[in-house]
Protein backbone atom coordinates (compact mmCIF):
# COMPACT_ATOMS: atom_id res chain seq x y z
CA UNK A 1 0.00 0.00 0.00
CA UNK A 2 1.57 3.69 -1.19
CA UNK A 3 2.08 5.71 1.83
CA UNK A 4 -0.10 8.79 1.83
CA UNK A 5 1.77 12.11 0.73
CA UNK A 6 1.71 13.99 4.36
CA UNK A 7 -0.79 16.49 4.10
CA UNK A 8 -0.23 20.66 4.62
CA UNK A 9 -1.44 20.29 8.14
CA UNK A 10 1.26 17.67 8.84
CA UNK A 11 4.13 19.46 6.67
CA UNK A 12 3.02 22.78 9.43
CA UNK A 13 2.87 20.60 12.75
CA UNK A 14 6.79 19.08 11.79
CA UNK A 15 8.22 22.45 10.67
CA UNK A 16 6.63 24.22 14.50
CA UNK A 17 8.13 21.64 15.74
CA UNK A 18 11.18 21.52 14.37
CA UNK A 19 13.29 24.05 16.72
CA UNK A 20 11.64 21.92 19.56
CA UNK A 21 13.02 19.01 18.39
CA UNK A 22 16.34 20.44 17.75
CA UNK A 23 16.87 21.28 20.84
CA UNK A 24 15.57 18.58 22.20
CA UNK A 25 18.39 16.31 20.47
CA UNK A 26 20.85 18.80 21.46
CA UNK A 27 20.35 19.14 25.33
CA UNK A 28 17.18 16.83 26.38
CA UNK A 29 15.81 19.80 27.92
CA UNK A 30 12.18 19.33 26.28
CA UNK A 31 12.21 16.25 27.71
CA UNK A 32 13.21 17.45 30.86
CA UNK A 33 10.95 19.83 31.21
CA UNK A 34 7.94 17.55 30.37
CA UNK A 35 9.04 15.21 32.92
CA UNK A 36 8.88 18.41 35.29
CA UNK A 37 5.20 19.58 34.41
CA UNK A 38 2.88 16.08 33.61
CA UNK A 39 4.39 13.99 36.76
CA UNK A 40 1.71 11.65 37.76
CA UNK A 41 0.02 13.02 41.36
CA UNK A 42 -2.36 11.42 43.62
CA UNK A 43 -5.81 11.53 42.21
CA UNK A 44 -7.14 12.71 45.33
CA UNK A 45 -4.93 15.79 45.65
CA UNK A 46 -6.83 19.75 46.24
CA UNK A 47 -6.65 23.09 45.97
CA UNK A 48 -4.42 23.12 49.27
CA UNK A 49 -1.52 21.41 47.10
CA UNK A 50 -1.29 24.83 44.76
CA UNK A 51 0.20 26.73 47.42
CA UNK A 52 3.61 25.66 46.72
CA UNK A 53 3.25 27.35 43.26
CA UNK A 54 1.31 30.17 44.64
CA UNK A 55 4.65 30.85 46.81
CA UNK A 56 6.81 30.29 43.80
CA UNK A 57 4.46 33.06 41.65
CA UNK A 58 4.57 35.46 44.09
CA UNK A 59 8.63 35.13 44.94
CA UNK A 60 8.81 35.18 40.71
CA UNK A 61 6.62 38.50 41.16
CA UNK A 62 8.75 39.78 43.91
CA UNK A 63 11.92 39.36 41.53
CA UNK A 64 11.11 40.87 38.53
CA UNK A 65 9.31 43.74 40.42
CA UNK A 66 12.23 44.39 42.59
CA UNK A 67 14.97 44.03 39.66
CA UNK A 68 12.74 46.79 37.93
CA UNK A 69 12.50 48.88 40.43
CA UNK A 70 16.15 48.90 41.07
CA UNK A 71 16.17 50.87 37.86
CA UNK A 72 15.18 53.55 39.88
CA UNK A 73 15.85 53.12 43.22
CA UNK A 74 19.31 55.10 44.80
CA UNK A 75 21.02 53.63 48.47
CA UNK A 76 22.35 56.66 50.04
CA UNK A 77 20.85 57.98 52.67
CA UNK A 78 20.61 61.88 50.90
CA UNK A 79 18.90 60.10 47.77
CA UNK A 80 16.74 57.52 49.35
CA UNK A 81 13.78 58.54 50.16
CA UNK A 82 13.75 61.19 47.62
CA UNK A 83 13.98 58.10 44.38
CA UNK A 84 11.24 56.11 45.91
CA UNK A 85 9.03 59.14 45.48
CA UNK A 86 10.17 59.84 42.45
CA UNK A 87 9.50 56.23 41.61
CA UNK A 88 6.06 56.31 43.50
CA UNK A 89 4.66 59.87 42.09
CA UNK A 90 6.53 60.68 39.06
CA UNK A 91 6.95 57.52 37.14
CA UNK A 92 4.08 56.12 35.22
CA UNK A 93 2.91 52.69 36.78
CA UNK A 94 5.59 53.42 39.29
CA UNK A 95 2.99 52.90 41.69
CA UNK A 96 1.88 50.37 40.86
CA UNK A 97 5.42 48.20 40.51
CA UNK A 98 5.95 49.54 43.90
CA UNK A 99 3.00 48.69 45.34
CA UNK A 100 2.99 45.36 43.83
CA UNK A 101 6.80 44.84 45.16
CA UNK A 102 5.68 46.30 48.75
CA UNK A 103 2.36 44.24 49.76
CA UNK A 104 3.83 41.26 47.42
CA UNK A 105 6.08 40.42 50.19
CA UNK A 106 3.21 40.08 52.48
CA UNK A 107 1.42 37.93 50.21
CA UNK A 108 4.78 36.11 49.80
CA UNK A 109 5.23 35.47 53.49
CA UNK A 110 1.42 34.73 54.08
CA UNK A 111 1.45 32.08 51.18
CA UNK A 112 4.66 30.35 52.97
CA UNK A 113 2.76 30.09 56.26
CA UNK A 114 -0.34 28.23 54.06
CA UNK A 115 1.84 25.84 52.27
CA UNK A 116 3.50 25.18 55.72
CA UNK A 117 0.25 24.64 57.25
CA UNK A 118 -1.01 22.54 54.41
CA UNK A 119 2.03 20.60 54.50
CA UNK A 120 2.23 20.00 58.51
CA UNK A 121 -1.59 19.10 58.45
CA UNK A 122 -1.15 16.68 56.00
CA UNK A 123 1.86 14.90 57.43
CA UNK A 124 3.85 15.27 54.50
CA UNK A 125 7.05 16.51 56.31
CA UNK A 126 7.38 13.04 57.25
CA UNK A 127 9.42 10.18 56.05
CA UNK A 128 10.89 10.40 53.56
CA UNK A 129 10.71 14.28 52.83
CA UNK A 130 12.04 15.54 56.24
CA UNK A 131 14.63 17.41 54.44
CA UNK A 132 12.32 19.12 52.06
CA UNK A 133 10.83 20.43 55.37
CA UNK A 134 14.15 21.69 56.51
CA UNK A 135 14.74 23.45 53.18
CA UNK A 136 11.41 24.79 53.59
CA UNK A 137 11.92 26.41 56.68
CA UNK A 138 15.24 27.77 55.64
CA UNK A 139 13.15 29.64 52.79
CA UNK A 140 11.06 30.89 55.30
CA UNK A 141 13.75 32.01 57.45
CA UNK A 142 15.60 34.13 54.40
CA UNK A 143 12.16 35.11 53.33
CA UNK A 144 12.02 37.01 56.67
CA UNK A 145 14.99 38.18 56.75
CA UNK A 146 14.29 39.89 53.15
CA UNK A 147 11.65 41.06 54.75
CA UNK A 148 13.88 42.86 57.65
CA UNK A 149 16.41 44.31 55.35
CA UNK A 150 14.24 45.76 52.69
CA UNK A 151 12.23 47.78 55.03
CA UNK A 152 15.06 50.02 55.56
CA UNK A 153 14.97 50.86 52.25
CA UNK A 154 12.85 53.59 51.79
CA UNK A 155 14.46 55.22 54.25
CA UNK A 156 11.92 57.35 56.01
CA UNK A 157 11.23 57.62 59.74
CA UNK A 158 9.25 54.17 60.13
CA UNK A 159 12.01 52.36 58.33
CA UNK A 160 14.51 53.61 60.28
CA UNK A 161 13.33 53.72 63.66
CA UNK A 162 12.32 50.23 63.25
CA UNK A 163 15.68 49.07 61.72
CA UNK A 164 17.29 50.64 65.05
CA UNK A 165 15.17 48.38 66.92
CA UNK A 166 15.82 45.41 65.20
CA UNK A 167 19.43 45.25 64.51
CA UNK A 168 19.63 46.17 68.56
CA UNK A 169 17.15 43.42 69.26
CA UNK A 170 19.86 41.46 67.05
CA UNK A 171 22.73 42.91 69.08
CA UNK A 172 21.05 41.63 72.62
CA UNK A 173 21.60 38.07 71.48
CA UNK A 174 24.35 36.75 74.11
CA UNK A 175 27.78 36.09 73.55
CA UNK A 176 27.91 37.16 69.86
CA UNK A 177 25.23 39.44 69.73
CA UNK A 178 26.90 42.62 70.09
CA UNK A 179 29.56 41.34 66.71
CA UNK A 180 26.00 40.78 65.06
CA UNK A 181 24.82 43.83 65.45
CA UNK A 182 27.94 45.56 64.02
CA UNK A 183 28.35 43.89 61.52
CA UNK A 184 24.50 44.50 60.19
CA UNK A 185 24.84 47.98 60.72
CA UNK A 186 28.72 48.08 59.22
CA UNK A 187 29.49 50.05 62.10
CA UNK A 188 28.78 51.34 66.12
CA UNK A 189 26.48 53.85 64.37
CA UNK A 190 23.86 52.89 61.36
CA UNK A 191 24.67 55.29 58.34
CA UNK A 192 25.78 55.41 54.75
CA UNK A 193 27.03 51.80 55.09
CA UNK A 194 24.04 50.57 56.65
CA UNK A 195 21.68 51.41 53.81
CA UNK A 196 23.92 50.19 50.84
CA UNK A 197 24.71 46.65 52.72
CA UNK A 198 21.00 46.45 53.34
CA UNK A 199 20.25 47.01 50.00
CA UNK A 200 22.64 44.48 48.72
CA UNK A 201 21.65 41.77 51.10
CA UNK A 202 18.18 42.52 49.97
CA UNK A 203 18.52 42.14 46.25
CA UNK A 204 21.71 39.72 45.55
CA UNK A 205 22.63 37.73 48.61
CA UNK A 206 18.97 36.65 50.21
CA UNK A 207 17.21 36.08 46.50
CA UNK A 208 20.21 34.63 45.24
CA UNK A 209 20.09 32.12 48.55
CA UNK A 210 16.61 31.28 48.05
CA UNK A 211 16.36 30.89 44.49
CA UNK A 212 19.02 28.01 45.04
CA UNK A 213 16.53 26.44 47.75
CA UNK A 214 13.89 26.65 45.95
CA UNK A 215 15.69 24.96 43.20
CA UNK A 216 16.80 22.36 45.62
CA UNK A 217 12.97 22.05 47.26
CA UNK A 218 11.42 21.34 43.83
CA UNK A 219 14.20 18.69 42.85
CA UNK A 220 12.93 17.09 46.28
CA UNK A 221 9.19 17.62 45.31
CA UNK A 222 9.95 15.89 41.54
CA UNK A 223 11.90 12.68 43.37
CA UNK A 224 9.83 11.88 46.08
CA UNK A 225 6.57 12.90 44.76
CA UNK A 226 3.62 14.54 45.81
CA UNK A 227 1.84 12.86 49.34
CA UNK A 228 -2.41 11.98 49.45
CA UNK A 229 -4.00 13.20 52.15
CA UNK A 230 -4.03 11.54 55.48
CA UNK A 231 -7.64 10.53 54.88
CA UNK A 232 -7.02 9.29 51.18
CA UNK A 233 -7.86 5.39 50.78
CA UNK A 234 -4.58 4.97 49.13
CA UNK A 235 -2.74 7.41 52.26
CA UNK A 236 0.69 5.59 53.46
CA UNK A 237 0.37 3.47 55.78
CA UNK A 238 -3.00 1.88 55.49
CA UNK A 239 -4.19 -1.08 54.33
CA UNK A 240 -4.24 -1.66 50.67
CA UNK A 241 -6.71 -3.81 48.73
CA UNK A 242 -4.55 -6.39 46.79
CA UNK A 243 -1.25 -7.46 46.53
CA UNK A 244 1.27 -5.20 48.60
CA UNK A 245 2.83 -2.96 45.99
CA UNK A 246 6.32 -3.89 45.86
CA UNK A 247 9.23 -2.02 47.72
CA UNK A 248 10.55 1.30 46.97
CA UNK A 249 7.80 1.76 44.48
CA UNK A 250 6.81 4.60 46.72
CA UNK A 251 9.85 5.72 46.30
CA UNK A 252 10.57 5.96 42.85
CA UNK A 253 7.64 6.35 41.06
CA UNK A 254 5.43 7.93 43.86
CA UNK A 255 2.62 8.76 41.32
CA UNK A 256 1.79 4.89 41.40
CA UNK A 257 0.60 4.96 45.84
CA UNK A 258 -1.77 7.88 44.89
CA UNK A 259 -3.10 6.34 41.91
CA UNK A 260 -6.75 5.87 41.80
CA UNK A 261 -7.05 2.09 40.08
CA UNK A 262 -5.27 -0.23 42.52
CA UNK B 1 23.76 -0.89 49.31
CA UNK B 2 20.54 -0.05 48.47
CA UNK B 3 20.16 3.71 48.22
CA UNK B 4 16.71 4.29 48.57
CA UNK B 5 16.76 1.75 51.89
CA UNK B 6 13.16 1.18 50.92
CA UNK B 7 11.30 -0.42 53.61
CA UNK B 8 7.55 0.39 54.03
CA UNK B 9 8.08 1.14 57.68
CA UNK B 10 7.87 4.05 59.17
CA UNK B 11 11.21 5.07 60.86
CA UNK B 12 9.97 6.71 64.25
CA UNK B 13 12.23 6.98 67.53
CA UNK B 14 10.74 5.63 70.50
CA UNK B 15 8.76 8.49 73.03
CA UNK B 16 11.05 9.64 75.65
CA UNK B 17 10.52 11.94 78.60
CA UNK B 18 14.16 13.42 78.69
CA UNK B 19 13.80 16.47 76.73
CA UNK B 20 11.16 17.69 78.36
CA UNK B 21 13.50 17.56 81.39
CA UNK B 22 16.23 18.87 79.59
CA UNK B 23 13.68 22.11 78.70
CA UNK B 24 12.62 22.62 82.04
CA UNK B 25 16.43 22.94 82.79
CA UNK B 26 17.32 25.17 80.20
CA UNK B 27 14.39 27.61 80.82
CA UNK B 28 15.57 26.99 85.09
CA UNK B 29 19.09 28.55 83.97
CA UNK B 30 17.64 31.70 82.40
CA UNK B 31 15.11 32.43 85.01
CA UNK B 32 17.97 31.64 87.68
CA UNK B 33 20.37 34.20 85.46
CA UNK B 34 17.50 36.96 86.96
CA UNK B 35 16.31 35.75 89.95
CA UNK B 36 20.42 34.38 91.59
CA UNK B 37 23.12 32.00 91.18
CA UNK B 38 20.78 28.96 93.42
CA UNK B 39 18.60 28.86 90.82
CA UNK B 40 21.41 28.89 87.88
CA UNK B 41 23.09 25.99 89.25
CA UNK B 42 19.53 23.97 90.09
CA UNK B 43 18.86 24.69 86.05
CA UNK B 44 22.59 23.47 85.00
CA UNK B 45 22.49 20.47 86.73
CA UNK B 46 18.61 19.71 85.95
CA UNK B 47 19.99 20.58 82.27
CA UNK B 48 23.06 18.01 82.31
CA UNK B 49 21.36 15.07 84.56
CA UNK B 50 18.34 15.25 81.53
CA UNK B 51 21.18 15.58 78.89
CA UNK B 52 22.61 13.06 79.64
CA UNK B 53 19.75 10.70 80.11
CA UNK B 54 18.68 11.75 76.61
CA UNK B 55 22.03 11.26 74.75
CA UNK B 56 22.16 7.60 76.36
CA UNK B 57 18.44 6.90 75.56
CA UNK B 58 18.75 7.91 71.96
CA UNK B 59 22.35 6.46 71.10
CA UNK B 60 21.16 3.13 73.04
CA UNK B 61 20.54 1.83 69.66
CA UNK B 62 23.79 2.27 68.62
CA UNK B 63 25.59 1.11 71.20
CA UNK B 64 23.58 -1.96 71.89
CA UNK B 65 24.31 -2.21 68.29
CA UNK B 66 26.54 -5.69 67.55
CA UNK B 67 29.82 -3.90 66.57
CA UNK B 68 30.52 -5.56 62.95
CA UNK B 69 33.00 -8.36 63.06
CA UNK B 70 36.38 -6.79 62.06
CA UNK B 71 36.74 -7.35 58.86
CA UNK B 72 39.16 -10.61 57.34
CA UNK B 73 42.17 -9.89 56.40
CA UNK B 74 42.05 -9.09 52.48
CA UNK B 75 42.89 -12.47 50.76
CA UNK B 76 46.18 -11.88 49.09
CA UNK B 77 45.74 -11.96 45.60
CA UNK B 78 47.44 -14.83 43.29
CA UNK B 79 48.77 -12.02 41.68
CA UNK B 80 51.38 -10.34 43.40
CA UNK B 81 52.43 -7.14 41.46
CA UNK B 82 56.32 -6.84 41.37
CA UNK B 83 57.72 -3.54 42.35
CA UNK B 84 58.52 -1.73 39.03
CA UNK B 85 55.56 -3.18 37.24
CA UNK B 86 53.28 -0.59 35.90
CA UNK B 87 50.38 -0.83 38.10
CA UNK B 88 52.63 0.05 41.02
CA UNK B 89 54.01 3.07 39.24
CA UNK B 90 50.71 4.67 37.73
CA UNK B 91 48.85 4.05 41.55
CA UNK B 92 50.84 6.75 43.13
CA UNK B 93 51.17 8.75 40.31
CA UNK B 94 46.91 9.22 39.54
CA UNK B 95 47.00 9.80 43.76
CA UNK B 96 49.66 12.48 43.28
CA UNK B 97 47.73 14.56 40.65
CA UNK B 98 44.88 14.40 42.88
CA UNK B 99 46.62 15.21 45.37
CA UNK B 100 48.44 18.41 43.84
CA UNK B 101 44.59 19.08 42.02
CA UNK B 102 42.74 19.49 45.48
CA UNK B 103 45.77 21.41 47.52
CA UNK B 104 46.59 23.83 44.56
CA UNK B 105 42.52 24.59 44.59
CA UNK B 106 42.37 25.04 48.26
CA UNK B 107 45.59 27.26 48.38
CA UNK B 108 44.01 29.55 45.61
CA UNK B 109 40.38 29.70 46.67
CA UNK B 110 42.15 30.77 50.29
CA UNK B 111 44.41 33.00 48.77
CA UNK B 112 41.24 34.67 46.96
CA UNK B 113 38.79 33.95 49.76
CA UNK B 114 40.56 35.33 52.51
CA UNK B 115 41.11 38.96 51.56
CA UNK B 116 37.47 39.22 50.56
CA UNK B 117 36.29 37.63 54.09
CA UNK B 118 38.33 39.91 56.19
CA UNK B 119 36.65 42.63 54.08
CA UNK B 120 33.12 41.62 54.52
CA UNK B 121 33.64 40.70 58.65
CA UNK B 122 36.80 43.58 59.76
CA UNK B 123 35.48 47.14 58.62
CA UNK B 124 32.66 47.31 60.77
CA UNK B 125 34.85 46.95 63.39
CA UNK B 126 37.30 49.20 62.93
CA UNK B 127 37.94 53.05 62.93
CA UNK B 128 34.82 52.99 64.90
CA UNK B 129 33.69 56.36 67.50
CA UNK B 130 33.53 59.90 66.06
CA UNK B 131 36.06 62.60 67.00
CA UNK B 132 35.66 64.87 69.87
CA UNK B 133 32.68 67.04 69.21
CA UNK B 134 32.29 71.25 70.40
CA UNK B 135 29.09 71.88 71.32
CA UNK B 136 29.12 75.30 72.40
CA UNK B 137 30.63 78.00 74.61
CA UNK B 138 30.36 77.12 78.65
CA UNK B 139 27.94 80.37 79.01
CA UNK B 140 25.46 78.93 76.51
CA UNK B 141 24.90 75.64 78.58
CA UNK B 142 23.02 77.72 82.30
CA UNK B 143 23.25 76.01 85.83
CA UNK B 144 20.65 73.05 86.44
CA UNK B 145 18.84 72.99 83.27
CA UNK B 146 19.12 70.54 80.55
CA UNK B 147 19.80 71.28 77.03
CA UNK B 148 19.13 69.79 74.14
CA UNK B 149 22.08 69.93 72.08
CA UNK B 150 22.05 68.25 68.85
CA UNK B 151 24.81 67.63 66.42
CA UNK B 152 26.78 65.96 63.71
CA UNK B 153 28.99 62.90 64.55
CA UNK B 154 30.91 62.78 61.35
CA UNK B 155 30.54 65.69 59.05
CA UNK B 156 31.00 63.78 56.17
CA UNK B 157 28.48 61.15 56.74
CA UNK B 158 26.04 64.75 57.03
CA UNK B 159 22.30 64.70 58.38
CA UNK B 160 22.26 60.67 58.80
CA UNK B 161 24.76 60.97 61.83
CA UNK B 162 22.94 63.51 63.73
CA UNK B 163 22.85 62.78 67.46
CA UNK B 164 21.42 64.72 70.75
CA UNK B 165 22.79 64.84 74.19
CA UNK B 166 20.96 66.23 77.00
CA UNK B 167 23.47 68.95 78.94
CA UNK B 168 23.04 70.07 82.04
CA UNK B 169 25.46 72.39 83.72
CA UNK B 170 25.90 71.50 87.40
CA UNK B 171 27.96 74.37 88.57
CA UNK B 172 31.13 74.14 89.82
CA UNK B 173 32.98 71.08 91.30
CA UNK B 174 35.49 71.38 93.63
CA UNK B 175 36.53 74.96 91.58
CA UNK B 176 35.91 72.85 88.00
CA UNK B 177 32.70 73.14 86.09
CA UNK B 178 30.77 69.85 86.59
CA UNK B 179 28.72 68.54 83.35
CA UNK B 180 25.89 66.01 82.83
CA UNK B 181 25.55 64.65 79.84
CA UNK B 182 22.97 62.16 78.60
CA UNK B 183 23.12 60.24 75.40
CA UNK B 184 19.29 60.40 74.15
CA UNK B 185 19.66 56.48 73.42
CA UNK B 186 17.26 54.62 75.08
CA UNK B 187 18.68 52.12 76.30
CA UNK B 188 16.69 49.40 75.83
CA UNK B 189 16.42 48.95 72.25
CA UNK B 190 17.51 52.18 70.77
CA UNK B 191 14.84 54.58 70.01
CA UNK B 192 15.38 58.59 70.92
CA UNK B 193 14.44 59.33 74.49
CA UNK B 194 12.76 62.42 74.79
CA UNK B 195 12.66 65.35 77.82
CA UNK B 196 9.34 64.94 79.81
CA UNK B 197 9.09 69.01 79.78
CA UNK B 198 8.75 71.80 77.57
CA UNK B 199 11.51 72.37 75.03
CA UNK B 200 11.78 76.07 75.28
CA UNK B 201 11.60 76.23 70.83
CA UNK B 202 11.46 79.72 71.21
CA UNK B 203 15.06 79.84 72.66
CA UNK B 204 16.30 77.61 69.77
CA UNK B 205 19.99 78.63 69.25
CA UNK B 206 22.06 77.35 66.08
CA UNK B 207 25.78 77.89 65.94
CA UNK B 208 27.59 77.09 62.71
CA UNK B 209 31.67 76.38 63.60
CA UNK B 210 34.14 75.23 61.16
CA UNK B 211 31.07 74.17 59.34
CA UNK B 212 29.47 72.28 61.60
CA UNK B 213 26.10 73.14 63.06
CA UNK B 214 25.34 73.05 66.65
CA UNK B 215 21.52 73.32 68.04
CA UNK B 216 20.64 74.03 71.26
CA UNK B 217 17.41 74.09 72.66
CA UNK B 218 16.59 74.73 76.89
CA UNK B 219 14.32 72.85 78.00
CA UNK B 220 11.81 74.14 81.22
CA UNK B 221 12.23 71.96 84.09
CA UNK B 222 12.48 68.17 83.31
CA UNK B 223 10.98 65.87 84.99
CA UNK B 224 13.25 62.67 83.45
CA UNK B 225 12.93 61.60 80.66
CA UNK B 226 10.64 58.75 78.50
CA UNK B 227 11.14 56.81 75.25
CA UNK B 228 8.32 56.73 72.48
CA UNK B 229 8.81 53.18 71.34
CA UNK B 230 8.43 51.48 74.32
CA UNK B 231 7.46 53.42 77.26
CA UNK B 232 10.74 53.17 79.29
CA UNK B 233 11.68 56.17 81.86
CA UNK B 234 13.87 57.99 82.91
CA UNK B 235 14.83 59.92 85.77
CA UNK B 236 16.98 63.11 86.02
CA UNK B 237 19.96 61.31 86.33
CA UNK B 238 19.17 59.07 83.49
CA UNK B 239 18.66 56.21 86.32
CA UNK B 240 15.60 53.96 84.78
CA UNK B 241 12.34 54.53 86.98
CA UNK B 242 10.06 52.47 84.83
CA UNK B 243 9.98 50.12 81.64
CA UNK B 244 11.83 47.81 79.88
CA UNK B 245 15.09 49.24 80.04
CA UNK B 246 17.97 47.66 81.82
CA UNK B 247 20.50 50.35 83.13
CA UNK B 248 20.62 54.23 83.19
CA UNK B 249 21.08 56.30 80.53
CA UNK B 250 24.77 56.27 78.77
CA UNK B 251 26.57 59.25 79.11
CA UNK B 252 29.35 60.80 77.34
CA UNK B 253 32.68 62.19 78.76
CA UNK B 254 33.83 65.91 78.41
CA UNK B 255 36.82 68.22 78.12
CA UNK B 256 36.92 72.40 78.52
CA UNK B 257 38.84 73.50 75.67
CA UNK B 258 39.01 77.75 75.94
CA UNK B 259 36.09 77.91 77.42
CA UNK B 260 34.36 75.53 75.12
CA UNK B 261 32.41 72.21 75.92
CA UNK B 262 33.87 69.40 73.98
CA UNK B 263 32.17 65.73 73.72
CA UNK B 264 34.20 62.67 73.85
CA UNK B 265 33.99 59.47 74.11
CA UNK B 266 30.43 57.67 74.91
CA UNK B 267 30.47 55.01 78.29
CA UNK B 268 27.56 53.42 79.66
CA UNK B 269 26.15 53.56 83.59
CA UNK B 270 25.10 50.76 85.58
CA UNK B 271 23.53 53.43 87.65
CA UNK B 272 23.68 57.19 89.08
CA UNK B 273 23.85 57.43 93.05
CA UNK B 274 23.33 61.02 93.84
CA UNK B 275 22.73 64.05 91.90
CA UNK B 276 24.02 66.31 90.10
CA UNK B 277 27.31 67.51 90.58
CA UNK B 278 28.06 65.00 93.55
CA UNK B 279 26.47 62.19 91.75
CA UNK B 280 28.39 59.32 91.98
CA UNK B 281 28.42 57.60 88.10
CA UNK B 282 28.74 53.19 88.13
CA UNK B 283 30.58 53.63 85.22
CA UNK B 284 31.18 50.92 82.39
CA UNK B 285 32.37 50.43 79.00
CA UNK B 286 30.24 51.56 76.08
CA UNK B 287 27.77 48.55 75.24
CA UNK B 288 24.80 48.56 72.94
CA UNK B 289 21.64 48.82 74.12
CA UNK B 290 19.23 46.26 75.36
CA UNK B 291 22.72 44.69 77.22
CA UNK B 292 23.50 44.16 80.79
CA UNK B 293 26.48 45.64 82.24
CA UNK B 294 26.28 44.52 85.85
CA UNK B 295 25.37 41.85 87.32
CA UNK B 296 24.60 37.74 86.16
CA UNK B 297 23.17 38.64 83.05
CA UNK B 298 26.46 40.82 82.19
CA UNK B 299 28.05 37.51 81.42
CA UNK B 300 26.20 37.12 78.39
CA UNK B 301 28.04 40.09 77.03
CA UNK B 302 31.81 39.34 78.10
CA UNK B 303 33.18 40.75 74.98
CA UNK B 304 32.49 44.09 73.10
CA UNK B 305 33.80 44.90 69.89
CA UNK B 306 36.06 47.71 69.96
CA UNK B 307 34.50 51.27 69.81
Amino acid sequence: MARRKPGRREQLLKLALYPLDWLEERSGLVGGVKYFLFRKVPGDISWGHTLGSAALTAFIVQAVTGVILAFYYKPDPNSAYESIRHITDDLTLGWLVRGMHKWGASVFIILLFLHMGRVFLYGAYKYPRELNWIVGVLILVLGMMEGFFGYLLPWDETAYWATVVGVNLQATGPFVGPFLGDILRGGSEIGPDTLARFYSLHMLVLPGAIAGLIGLHLYLVVRLGVTSPPWSPTAAGRPQPGPPPPARKGLVAPGARGARKR
Amino acid sequence: MDPHRGDESANHPAPTIWPVGFAVGIACIFVGLILGTAVLVVGAVVTAIFGFLWVRDVTSGLRAAPTPAEPAAPPIPAHLPEAGEDEVIRYPRSKFLEAVTLGLGGVIGGVVTVPVLGFTVLPPFIKQGHPDIDVGALDDFPENKFVITTFLLDPKQGEVSRRTAYIRNNGLLDGKPSFTILSNRCVHLGCPVQVNGLPLENQKKTETRNGLEVDRIPTAAAAGFGCPCHGGQYDQEGNRIAGPPVRALDRYDFMIDNGRLLLRKTYSVAKVDGEGADARIHKYPLAGPGQHIDGPEAWLYPLQPPR
